[in-house]
């Protein structure tokens, strides 16, 4: 019959409007400041870097290869290279940012950047209070402000973290095995090498001063 | 001649000066508007309370709603560039002359100009009343059908729909057709319908 | 002592009055006498706006399970004072397109004339601020005032959405101003009167326990819901809100405004829902009338005011309960069952006086309301089954 519907959907509301009142489980709202909801694992915001170590500067795992600034769809990253070159976590010679500025006004939060990013140096945190009076320069945020520990980002993404750092054992271990074969190769090659020398030069005449 | 219906006279004057001079076609309607209201003030002050509500509730309410919206829906209200006046506006001001004149003379030498005029008595909404249900009955129920019958008619020509019975076979041919795949890779140009 | 409590705002009005008359010239006591039965309209009714915006944020809030505003003030209660600072100190900015006079006056006219309706309500026994024959024919012409201002504010900000909120509005307005007519033309019948004091005189009486409310006989019960639909779409509030609606035209007619002329708006709608509220009450539910003889003791405006109250948490409630129309069902339910379901109603007013007092009339009357609405609500309303909804290219 005509109305019943309407009829019906307004007890459902009455039933919320008094229910509110009486059971506190119904409220499906946080009281923002004081209590605040835990956030899922897999919460993003907004980019950070990651480094090892003590130094955020001396530690940072970024090598300015630009994938991200180029992949970033909104373009919100801008990094300058630096002219030398210095050892990152595997003993490499690398180039390292000079700058690296990601504007919070333009990132999206789609995380393209982490996906692309070949030195897992590049994360999405999950600060998201970031309010600032000054909308241009307060949300351009520079390469000492995005610089947090793997510790942290340890974390707050305990898993993607582990399988992180699995990975970049892996490259570490692979790159001493390297390393190693190198030493070795070049151990067993010298040796060769010496070997050869040795095979090579002629047998020096025996003194014959027992003779 | 007293100083507020010299004020009301005035507004009225200046309105309808206004919907005739202004460039823009929805000011001219909205100073019609305007205007209208100024007629209903002068209703008002001759107490005539049922008079002046209801020029309000027809004229602005309704007539000058009805005519803002035919503008906006046959053109663009944009004001023309040129002059809005005619270029034969000295025949129309001649022709509008004559017209007054006549008019004029006719009210004054008509029947009503040679009486006294009557003490100002204000007619209630009941005198009224009582006056179409008793001396104006029957032109007041054949008013009454007209517009009825042609409120009638307009909710027919409303309820006037596509049978509920084809719009059924549609949808269902529709979702026939959809729950075949083969439809999707031969087109169902035999069977019709739209794709 | 409770027939002063009653009176008492009459009594300070003419003991101010009388002492003004001592000082100011005769010429214009008049004049101070309106003044003075305004200005209370003019300060509890915008008051009553403030409260009311934040009862409906908390109310809706509660509908759908949440708390509402709760931070400025004890329990949220201040909040409309941060929301007017907010209006206030904004900037004013005016479209650089816009016709500029028509876009100022707008909101002007529209806060007059929702002002305007409440010289002819009676807020309680003798409080009436002008009590003229017509005063039901007043209410209704100046409403319709406000159908060319919220034209006029969609057409001067030129812009898309504001004209095409504007074109929803009138056509909205113009729609339900029929029905929302008609349904009072039924108690005008009855009570042979368009003054508005008499109409509630009407229903002071009391027939066995009921009141002699006219919302307590068929015509008069279906009479105040079809005039609670078509107020609601007079008002352009939820589930009638097209006009404004914000997913589509985004705030329609007052998209161009801001600050103090968008609270000007705000202000307008809400003083003509209490308006349209108190035209219920005075027409349907018996004005300023206690409902039992045993509650006379509370005073005839408080009366009014609990029934304003809790029509407007009605409105409230409805807001939160019912979705948007589409713009075809609306104009469907104004024209295919509003209308007929008013003459219908009409009819059944008329059988009502008629018959004279007894059961037949509640049986007959009843019977032609039902029959019309059962009627008139088949074809266009039931559900059509139209089968499973089943989807081409996404399972």
């Amino acid at each position: 019959m005509l109305g019943e519907g309407i009829i019906k959907g307004m007890a459902e509301t009455a039933r919320n409007f008094l229910g509110s009142y009486v059971s506190a489980e119904r409220l499906t709202t946080v009281q923002y400041p004081e209590e605040r909801s835990v956030q899922i694992e897999n919460a993003r915001q907004f980019p950070f870097l990651v480094f090892d170590g003590d130094d955020p500067m001396k530690g940072l795992r970024c090598v300015a290869c630009q994938i991200c600034e180029k992949e970033c769809p909104p373009k919100c990253i801008y990094i300058v290279k630096s002219k030398d070159k210095r050892a990152d976590y595997k003993g490499q010679m690398q180039l390292y940012p000079t700058t690296f500025n990601i504007d919070l006004s333009v990132c999206m939060s789609c995380g393209i950047c982490v996906e692309v990013c070949p030195f897992e140096s590049i994360k999405m945190n999950t600060e998201f209070e970031l309010s600032t009076t000054d909308r241009f320069g307060g949300l351009l945020v520079n390469k000492h402000q995005l610089a947090k520990s793997n510790d942290h980002y340890r974390k707050i993404h305990p898993t993607d973290a582990s399988s992180s750092d699995a990975a970049l054992a892996v490259e570490v271990a692979k790159a001493q095995a390297k390393a190693k074969a190198d030493v070795e190769a070049k151990a067993k090659a010298a040796a060769e090498a010496k070997a050869k020398a040795v095979a090579a030069t002629p047998v020096a005449p025996q003194p014959v001063a027992a003779t | 001649m007293t100083l507020p219906f010299a004020i009301i006279a005035i507004l009225i004057i200046a309105a309808a000066t206004a919907a005739m001079t202004l460039r823009n076609l929805i000011h001219s309607a909205l100073a019609v508007a305007v205007s209208f209201g100024g007629l209903a003030l002068a209703y008002l002050y001759l107490d005539a309370q049922f008079v002046g509500l209801t020029q309000i509730l027809v004229y602005v309410g309704a007539v000058a709603i009805l005519i803002v919206f035919a503008v906006l829906l046959t053109r663009g209200g944009e004001a023309p560039e040129k002059s809005v006046f005619s270029a034969s506006w000295i025949w129309g001001l001649l022709i509008t002359m004559s017209v007054f004149a006549t008019l004029a003379w006719s009210v004054l030498h008509s029947f009503a100009s040679q009486r006294e005029p009557a003490e100002k008595v204000g007619a209630t909404v009941k005198q009224i009343g009582d006056a179409l249900m008793t001396k104006f009955v029957l032109p007041l129920e054949v008013i009454g059908l007209l517009l009825t019958a042609a409120l009638i008619g307009a909710v027919i020509i409303a309820m006037r729909d596509e049978s509920p019975k084809t719009k059924m076979e549609d949808g269902r041919s529709k979702m026939d057709k959809s729950s075949v795949p083969s439809s999707i890779l031969h087109p169902p140009s035999s069977t019709g319908g739209r794709q | 002592m409770t027939d002063s409590l009653d009176q008492i705002f009459v009594f300070v009005k003419h003991w101010l009055l009388d002492q003004l008359a001592n000082v100011l010239p005769p010429a214009i006591m008049p004049l101070v006498s309106s003044v003075m039965s305004l200005l209370p309209v003019l300060v509890v009714f915008p008051s009553l706006f403030a409260l009311t915006t934040v009862f409906e944020r908390k109310g809706l809030g509660r509908i759908q399970n949440r708390y509402g505003p709760n931070r400025v003030g004890p329990f949220g209660f201040l909040q409309f004072a941060a929301d007017g600072i907010k209006a206030i100190i904004k900037e004013d900015v005016v479209p650089r397109a816009a016709d500029k006079v028509v876009h100022f006056i707008a909101p002007v006219i529209l806060v007059i004339t929702a002002l305007t309706v409440y010289a002819v309500l009676p807020f309680g026994r003798n409080m009436v601020a002008a009590d003229f024959d017509a005063g039901l024919l007043f209410f209704f012409a100046v409403g319709a005032a406000s159908e060319l201002a919220v034209f006029m504010a969609g057409w001067s900000s030129r812009n898309k959405y504001a004209l095409l909120g504007a074109m929803r509005a009138v056509a909205q307005m113009v729609s339900y101003e029929i029905p929302l007519i008609l349904s009072s033309v039924a108690v005008v019948m009855i009570t042979g009167t368009l003054s508005l004091p008499k109409i509630v005189a009407a229903q002071s009486t009391h027939a066995g326990l009921l009141p002699d409310w006219f919302v307590f006989t068929p015509w008069g019960f279906a009479g105040f819901i079809l005039f609670l639909i078509a107020a609601n779409a007079e008002l352009n509030r939820s589930p009638f809100d097209l006009p404004e609606g914000e997913s589509e035209i985004i705030a329609g007619y007052f998209i161009e405004y801001s600050g103090f002329k968008f609270a000007l708006f705000f202000l307008a709608e809400y003083l003509s829902m209490f308006a349209l509220s108190g035209l219920g009450i005075t027409l349907f539910l018996g004005g300023w009338n206690a409902p039992f003889a045993a509650l006379e003791f509370i005073p005839s405006w408080a009366w009014f005011f609990i029934k304003l109250l809790t029509m407007i948490f009605m409105f409230i409630w409805t807001r939160g309960t019912l979705p948007r129309l589409r713009q075809d069902q609306l104009m469907n339910l104004a024209w295919k069952f509003m209308i007929p379901m008013v003459l219908v109603n009409l009819v059944a007013a008329a059988v009502w006086h008629f018959t004279g007092p007894g059961i037949t009339r509640w049986f007959t009357s009843g019977a032609l309301v039902l029959g019309a609405y059962m009627l008139l609500g088949k074809p266009q309303f039931e559900s059509k089954d139209i089968g499973k909804r089943t989807y081409r290219f996404a399972d």
